[in-house]
């Protein structure tokens, strides 16, 4: 099962490199947009068919290694087997 | 007297670390590969700069996984001396024997330039030798090291005297301007609750002779040799 996990800087941290790309697409034109974060996009396979044991497996790997939980949030994004 | 330099895949001054070490202090010193499970009987570790594992993920996070890092942690708990350097720094907090993180520099960029610094610590084998009111200059040379803590660690950091290096002037005041990555209040290098792991961005071991812009970084190596000199 695949399984993707998207990384972000928590809210209360500054993010330069968000920062600096929403002052670019400034400069070119976008008056519109009002704020920019940058963060990961991970994606993972996992050998199972459940979800609930590809999501547990998910956040071990995000707690463990993938993201920085002092100042990451992740989230996980598991497909929708019901239909 | 021993020391050990740890090296993992992607370490570029653990040799530098090694010369200020061997070299110029004279203290009999070993390189310890990372895949080792046992740093063997070392007085002290040395966690050096430069882009384990690439910097992937993020700096110092896969290195953290490494077997020797185990041996590093107990040797912490016992109360060994480790000073982590520029990456070696990234490595002690993801592997959570500091506390706090690092991010980018605030200007996104790579920063390689003398830097001077105040001690606000001096209770730590690193410290110990370095003189009253003295304004350290030392090289930093990384992309993130732009330290972070919010607003509770840092003021525990604080209370618990944890922070023990500030970039300052030239006259030791500790400003905006002195600061070369956004680090929340200019905070260079901190210590763990004991004081016995020191984490630091600047480099010493670049400054151990005149020749290479300065012999600062030599206070925090003395540090080292006469606390365990005054311990035998």
């Amino acid at each position: 099962m695949q399984v993707d996990i998207v990384i972000t800087l928590r809210e209360s941290i500054l993010d330069p490199k968000g920062k600096a790309s929403h002052h670019a697409l400034e400069n070119l034109g976008f008056r519109n947009i009002s704020s920019v974060r940058i963060g990961k996009f991970i994606q993972i396979d996992i050998d199972t068919d459940n979800p609930e044991e590809a999501r547990e497996i998910a956040t071990e790997a995000c707690e463990k290694l993938l993201a920085n939980t002092v100042m990451e949030n992740y989230e996980i994004r598991i497909p929708d087997t019901s239909s | 007297m021993t020391f050990g330099v740890l090296v993992f895949p992607g370490s570029n001054c653990d040799h530098d670390a090694y010369h200020a070490l061997k070299h110029i202090h004279g203290i009999n010193t070993s390189f310890i590969w990372h895949k080792e499970s046992e740093i063997g009987n070392v007085d002290g570790v040395i966690i050096p700069g430069g882009f384990s594992y690439g910097d992937y993920l993020r700096s110092g996070a896969i290195a953290r996984f490494s077997p020797v890092m185990n041996a590093v942690a107990r040797f912490a708990e016992k109360g060994g001396p480790i000073l982590g350097i520029c990456n070696g720094f990234q490595i002690l907090l993801e592997a959570r024997l500091l506390p706090g993180t690092m991010m980018a520099n605030e200007q996104l960029r790579f920063t390689c330039k003398f830097v001077n610094l105040v001690c606000q610590n001096r209770d730590t084998p690193f410290t110990s030798s370095i003189p009253d009111e003295m304004v350290l200059r030392i090289p930093v040379a990384h992309g993130e090291g732009n330290y972070y803590a919010d607003s509770e660690l840092l003021k525990k950091l604080e209370d618990a005297n944890q922070v023990v290096f500030r970039y300052c002037d030239a006259d030791g005041n500790i400003t905006p301007e002195a600061n070369p990555n956004g680090s929340v209040g200019n905070i260079a290098g901190i210590c763990n609750e004991k004081g016995n792991v020191v984490g630091m961005m600047p480099h010493p071991e670049r400054a151990v002779e005149p020749g290479l812009g300065s012999d600062h970084g030599r206070y925090l190596f003395d540090s080292t040799l006469s606390r365990i000199i005054t311990a035998l």
